[in-house]
């Protein structure tokens, strides 16, 4: 049995009339790295601030720690907070931020210059204690940022969008550098961002959110190759959505006749009847363009609408008979120019099936 | 668009030309006043006027031993000195208030709060006397030094608010989050990153007070001067050279205060680049 370090039951917040978090309700164990993915104004940083103590839910239990927090005032809760943009105290000392968590936690004064020190070394930043926040670079503050944060040891870590105002190089670097430190403290992690390519990379489980309520909570191989909604679907990854009917079901799979007139297999849950309107989902990288296709696969003739060449790769827009299609193919030899006709194929068990609810049929 | 470009030249010359010296005559306008007087402090000369018979320091003497004036002297800097106090204290705790925090009426209290610097100060001279009169009230110190915390109130606020609104409340979240109980954020954070405003606004203050004359005319208790209404007695007299002497100390105080001030508000925001 795995500790949970965070339990969110039915967590509600309200502005006025904007409902910004529905419902929610969230499991996370203990020393695992969760992310909350969605657009901005989805309810993810109202989940951060309300776990942080800097928003009252209007109904629902917050749990860490096994300690029901909802009345208790932030600067209680044993809570490390990293920002968007760093909040390093600009008149303290890199020290005197590492340690300002420690003064209020009456921890004896030789330990806490121990502490600063561990936590400069953690962070990889050794022996810039006198320095003030402006004289180091932005990755630099934020890791300091980080530093102040784990070293009051909290509960769980909340991280919002703490890359974003890095620039892009520097950005992966700190990914990287990010999660090997939260695995090294073994620290419960929750991580809000809007870039799926962080939540993929980082994560233990994403958790994509929208519109205040959670659509899918999995791990990142879940939530890409079985998206549980149409929203999941589209806001991770280039997904192909191509509507149809299902004509005849059988040994775990669908013929469906899209909506184009095509007729494809695709693989399908019981649940699966004749006749009921779904949606398939495709991957734009699992679309196979020119190449001969593998016994069983799905094949369709296209007409290449644009091509983007990326070096190594090379994205497609391809109409097939009226069907709009993405592909992102590794190129083996030659690359396809607007105009030409291609052969496209695709095996049935890359398809997801969405009822007509938007959620993926089980 | 088509012009010669060397006409087009000229014309810039010109033009620049003109905006200098309107600027210079703009800044003799402004300073000749202020140089007459520190210049005049500074004759030998029997009349508070020109011309200058000689250089001697004999008005200040004379100034120093004037028993009317070092009291009025010091009356205006005690008053000067509690309502700059006052009114930082209960200034700051407004700006905060105001920036901080949301409660009903804030919009009205926000435009009330900065009310008094609209309003022409004699009828605020006025109104408060009645007010006095009808509650049946003297003419106290106390009325007198409330009189100035009402009229400079109002610039703390503003000051200090402006200064707020441009610090991030994430530094704050930082310190709660860190565990620093509310007071204990606002004494390691918010006030240190306040601080430049508020040495400001002390000195915004202390030089409202010690101007003011309109206001202090109506509420001070009878047989009470504070420098500019000292000032204003003499000046019904004769216009002694004495007045030059103590103008050119006025300037002194309400000038270099704020630009000391202003040095040690950079001296500490310069701590923190």
């Amino acid at each position: 049995m795995t500790d949970i370090a965070v339990d969110l039951k039915g967590v509600t917040l309200t502005y006025g009339a904007f409902v910004a978090v529905k419902d929610v309700d969230l499991k996370i164990d203990k020393g695992s790295f969760v992310t909350l993915l969605g657009p901005s104004g989805c309810g993810k940083t109202t989940i951060l601030r309300s776990i942080a103590g800097l928003v009252t839910p209007t109904s629902g239990e917050i749990v860490v720690a096994g300690r029901l927090i909802n009345d208790v005032p932030i600067y209680k809760r044993n809570i490390g907070l990293v920002f968007q943009n760093y909040a390093l105290f600009p008149h303290k000392s890199v020290a005197d931020n590492i340690a300002f968590g420690l003064k209020y936690r009456d921890v004896p004064k030789a330990d806490i210059e121990r502490k600063v020190k561990r936590a400069l070394d953690m962070v990889r930043l050794p022996g810039v204690e006198k320095k003030l926040p402006s004289q180091l670079s932005g990755g630099q503050q934020q890791r300091i940022a980080l530093a102040r944060a784990i070293v009051i040891e909290p509960d769980v870590l909340l991280l919002d969008e703490p890359l974003s105002a890095l620039d892009a190089h520097l950005r992966e670097e700190m990914r990287t550098e990010l999660k090997i430190i939260q695995r090294e403290v073994g620290i419960t992690t929750i991580f809000v961002t809007h870039d799926q390519e962080e939540a993929l990379a980082m994560s233990d489980r994403i958790v994509v959110m929208n519109h205040g309520l959670i659509e899918q909570n999995g791990t990142p191989e879940d939530v890409y190759r079985m998206p549980a909604t149409k929203f999941v679907a589209s806001f991770l990854g280039q997904s192909n959505l191509m509507a149809g009917t299902i004509a005849a079901t059988g040994n775990g799979s669908a013929r469906i006749t899209l909506d184009n007139g095509a007729s494809i297999e695709a693989k399908a849950p019981a649940s699966a009847k004749a006749g009921s309107k779904v949606t398939v989902i495709l991957r734009a990288q699992r679309l196979e363009v020119g190449k001969k296709a593998a016994n069983g696969a799905n094949k369709l003739k296209g007409k290449i609408a644009a091509t983007s060449y990326l070096g190594g790769t090379a994205i497609y827009a391809i109409d097939a008979e009226g069907l709009k299609l993405q592909a992102n193919t590794i190129i083996d030899d030659q690359v396809f120019r607007e105009g030409e006709t291609v052969d496209i194929a695709f095996a049935p068990s890359d398809c997801v099936l969405l009822g007509e609810d938007d959620r993926r049929l089980v | 668009m088509r012009q010669p470009r060397q006409a087009e030249d000229a014309s810039g010359v010109w033009g620049w030309r003109a905006v200098k010296i309107v600027t210079i005559l703009v800044y003799i306008f402004m300073f000749a006043p202020i140089l007459v007087t520190v210049i005049l402090s500074f004759n030998a000369s029997m009349f508070g006027g020109f011309p200058m018979t000689g250089v001697s320091l004999q008005w200040y003497g004379k100034l120093f031993q004037n028993e009317s004036v070092l009291r009025a002297f010091k009356t205006s800097i005690w008053i000067a000195l509690l309502t700059a106090a006052v009114c930082t204290v209960i200034g700051v705790m407004a700006a905060i208030a105001l920036t901080r925090y949301e409660f009903r009426g804030k919009q009205w209290m926000n435009t009330l709060v900065i009310l008094p610097a609209l309003v022409p100060e004699t009828i605020l001279g006025v109104g408060l006397l009645l007010l006095m009169k009808w509650a049946n009230q003297p003419r106290t110190y106390l009325l007198l030094v409330l009189g100035h915390i009402m009229l400079a109130l109002p610039f703390v606020v503003l000051v200090v608010q402006a200064r707020l609104i441009g610090i991030k409340r994430v530094y704050e979240e930082a310190a709660l989050s860190l565990g620093a109980n509310r007071f204990n954020t606002f004494r390691e954070v918010t006030l240190p990153l306040l601080m430049p405003a508020i040495v400001a606004a002390v000195l915004l203050v202390f030089t409202i007070s010690f101007d003011n004359i309109t206001a202090s005319l109506f509420w001070r208790p009878p047989g009470v001067e504070t420098m500019p209404t000292q000032i204003l007695a003499m000046l019904k007299i004769s216009i002694s050279p004495e007045i030059n002497a103590l103008g050119t100390l006025m300037i002194v105080i309400t000038v270099g205060l704020p630009l000391l001030g202003g040095a040690i508000a950079r001296i500490l925001s310069g701590n923190r680049q």
